[in-house]
């Protein structure tokens, strides 16, 4: 009797409310990538379709210089664009906390709006700025900066603007939080006890905002890491990274089972990522109200 | 240099149109204990901020040991701070938190290790070096900052409220070990709180602050029995107030008209026609079948309350106001309804100047 009052009380309530969520986790998340780790260890048939006896094949593949150098290329952009992310969205996010809360939500609104236009339009104004006869260019020659026409376009700097712009956000608000929670009394608290600005920010700010840190440091590295199409729109098939190659290979190319082992080596190094991070964010249970 | 560790000289604090400190001048002496007592909103708390450097002072000047302090960072001034929320370094543990100071100075190992454990002696936290701030309870995590704050050896100790998030009881140990501390190490403090038990019990003097301005600094005595402001007379204790006129002098014995009846206080420098207020004490105030010599005023007994060591009673006066009266036992020829006299010992109501 009382197991079936807890049941209609508890589980069944429960049920109603992850029951759905969780089908379409099984249904589209976990089936299809189960799918993916299962045809990584298949083999490719002459006609780009997929056989199925087992083969370590696409692995042996990844470890093959052309491929290697992609991956290893690949995680030194995201991890360029992470830093970068995080040199430039640190400080403007220790700023925007700084400020009152009106101004403050202002302000983030203002790193939202680019957001709310697609992706595409805006890379291709990255183009259009950049471009051999665009404002750029134009200005650095009437500038006298350049005698002929700087080219920018589809080079390893313009992808790395285009993964920036497009990265900036999610390294800016898990950072604005953590730092906006960080009381100010600690603050006066360190310079009253004869820290310098600088001192305080080194040993109570960065220790403290860590955890915001770890989570921008996530959330701009894995996308970063699989992203093909600002590489593809900025580096116009001439920068290739890890997501083109995957793109690639089940696209044009038709070798499914090298991109789904290329695929299952981005879902190992987001695993790890995210292990380390489990490790950390215990740290944000210390966080002062 | 002066005898004063720290003097404020016509400090004023402005936020936007809102001034918050109004010409404050105060002379601290070495070593004492001075507390700034008001409701909250009444400046204490930017006062002390202003001290230690949080805030700018928007005019007037702060020394410290008769140097002028406004042009110092708040870690170049010689006073350090406990704060009200206590503020410690959730990402520290004790030890870490005590010797942060020592470590800023980069002191040697073994001093910072020496310094903080006299400090953990001090503070008899002696085993919980190790503890991190959430592992305190709220008792230790103040010893903590207080500890902490102490490790420089401050000519002054700010205090913001310190006890305010203690329960009843752990807050009266603290009250006296705090009051033990500051004897021993002879520094002075400067304390804000807005509990006035606190303040009588603790403080060498009291600063009490009403909307930016110092009302009165005396003794907590003084304080007390001889209020110079209707606002101290009603903040400090219970006080019955009544307003009224001079109508008479003789040998410093006012007599003063009120609305409710004639009442007698002691006062100097007051004039015949001149308003004025006057204060007692429930605990002066005398009930008599009979009339009392120079006093006309009645009033009808509302109810007792009982209060294991003291018995209060309202009573109703003339004007519809009440009074309050309380004794430590009740005089049982008095009961609910009575019409009574009131009287009291002029000396011991407080005669203050009506503006």
């Amino acid at each position: 009797m009382i197991q079936r009052n807890s049941f209609k009380r508890k589980t069944l309530p429960a049920l109603a409310m992850a029951g759905p969520v969780s089908i379409w986790m099984i249904l589209f998340v976990t089936l299809p990538m189960l799918y993916i780790i299962y045809i990584s260890f298949m083999s490719r048939g002459v006609f780009g379709d997929v056989v199925y006896t087992f083969s370590l094949d696409s692995y042996n593949t990844l470890l093959d210089s052309t491929y290697f150098k992609v991956i290893v290329k690949s995680i030194k952009a995201a991890s360029l664009t992470t830093l970068l992310c995080l040199l430039i969205g640190y400080p403007f996010a220790y700023y925007i906390a700084n400020k009152p809360k009106e101004v403050a939500s202002k302000l983030i609104m203002l790193i939202m709006i680019p957001f709310w236009t697609n992706s595409l339009m805006r890379l291709n104004s990255w183009l259009l700025l950049f471009q051999t006869s665009g404002p750029i260019n134009k200005f650095l020659l009437f500038t006298g900066v350049t005698d002929t026409p700087l080219n920018f376009v589809y080079t390893n700097g313009l992808v790395m603007v285009g993964l920036i712009t497009s990265m900036l956000p999610f390294a800016v608000l898990p950072m604005y939080s953590s730092i906006e929670k960080l009381s100010k009394s600690l603050l006066e608290a360190s310079a009253d006890l004869g820290a310098s600005k600088r001192t305080t920010f080194f040993k109570i700010t960065l220790p403290l905002t860590f955890p915001g840190i770890f989570s921008s440091i996530i959330l701009v590295f894995i996308p970063s890491l699989g992203m093909y199409y600002v590489t593809d729109m900025l580096g116009g098939g001439k920068v290739l990274y890890i997501g083109n190659i995957i793109k690639n290979q089940f696209g044009a190319i038709r070798n499914w089972p090298l991109g789904a082992a290329l695929s299952v080596l981005l879902i190992l190094i987001t695993g790890l990522l995210i292990f380390i991070y489990t490790r950390f964010a215990k740290i944000e249970d210390m966080e002062v109200v | 240099m002066s005898d004063f560790i720290v003097s404020l000289i016509d400090v004023e604090k402005s936020f936007g149109k809102n001034r918050v400190v109004k010409k404050m001048n105060v002379e601290i002496k070495q070593g004492e204990f001075l507390t700034l007592l008001g409701p909250s909103g009444c400046g204490k708390t930017t006062t002390l901020r202003m001290i230690a450097g949080f805030e700018e002072a928007s005019s007037g000047t702060i020394m410290v040991q008769g140097v002028s302090i406004e042009d110092k960072e708040p870690f170049e001034r010689d006073v350090n701070t406990v704060f009200q929320n206590y503020a410690l370094f959730p990402h520290m543990n004790v030890f870490d938190n005590i010797a942060y100071a020592l470590k800023i100075k980069k002191k040697s190992k073994d001093e910072i290790a020496r310094r903080v454990n006299e400090m953990l002696e001090l503070v008899q936290l002696k085993g919980y070096e190790k503890r991190k701030p959430d592992e305190l309870s709220g008792g230790q995590k103040q010893r903590v900052a207080i500890a902490r704050a102490l490790i420089n050896n401050p000519k002054v100790l700010l205090l913001d409220e310190p006890l305010g998030a203690l329960d009843l009881k752990l807050r009266k140990q603290m009250q006296v070990e705090l009051k033990r501390l500051q004897k021993k190490l002879e520094i002075t403090f400067v304390y804000v709180t807005h509990d006035q038990e606190e303040a009588l019990t603790m403080s060498d003097r009291i600063a009490i602050m009403n909307e930016g301005v110092i009302e009165q600094l005396a003794s907590p005595r003084e304080i007390y029995e001889r209020p110079q402001t209707k606002f101290v007379a009603g903040f400090i204790g219970e006080s019955n107030i009544f307003d009224g006129k001079v109508i008479g002098v003789q040998d410093e014995i006012l007599v003063v008209e009120t609305t409710a009846g004639t009442i007698k206080v002691n006062g100097d420098g007051f004039e015949i026609g001149e308003r004025i207020h006057v204060s007692i004490r429930p605990e002066y105030i005398e009930l008599s079948q009979e009339p009392i010599e120079g006093f006309d005023l009645k009033g009808k007994i509302q109810d007792f309350i009982y209060m294991g060591t003291v018995i209060k009673t309202s009573i109703e006066l003339k004007d519809k106001k009440e009074i309050k009266y309380s004794r430590f036992e009740k005089e049982d020829y008095f009961n609910e309804g009575d019409s009574i006299n009131i009287g009291w010992n002029p000396e011991r109501a407080v005669a203050i100047k009506a503006n």
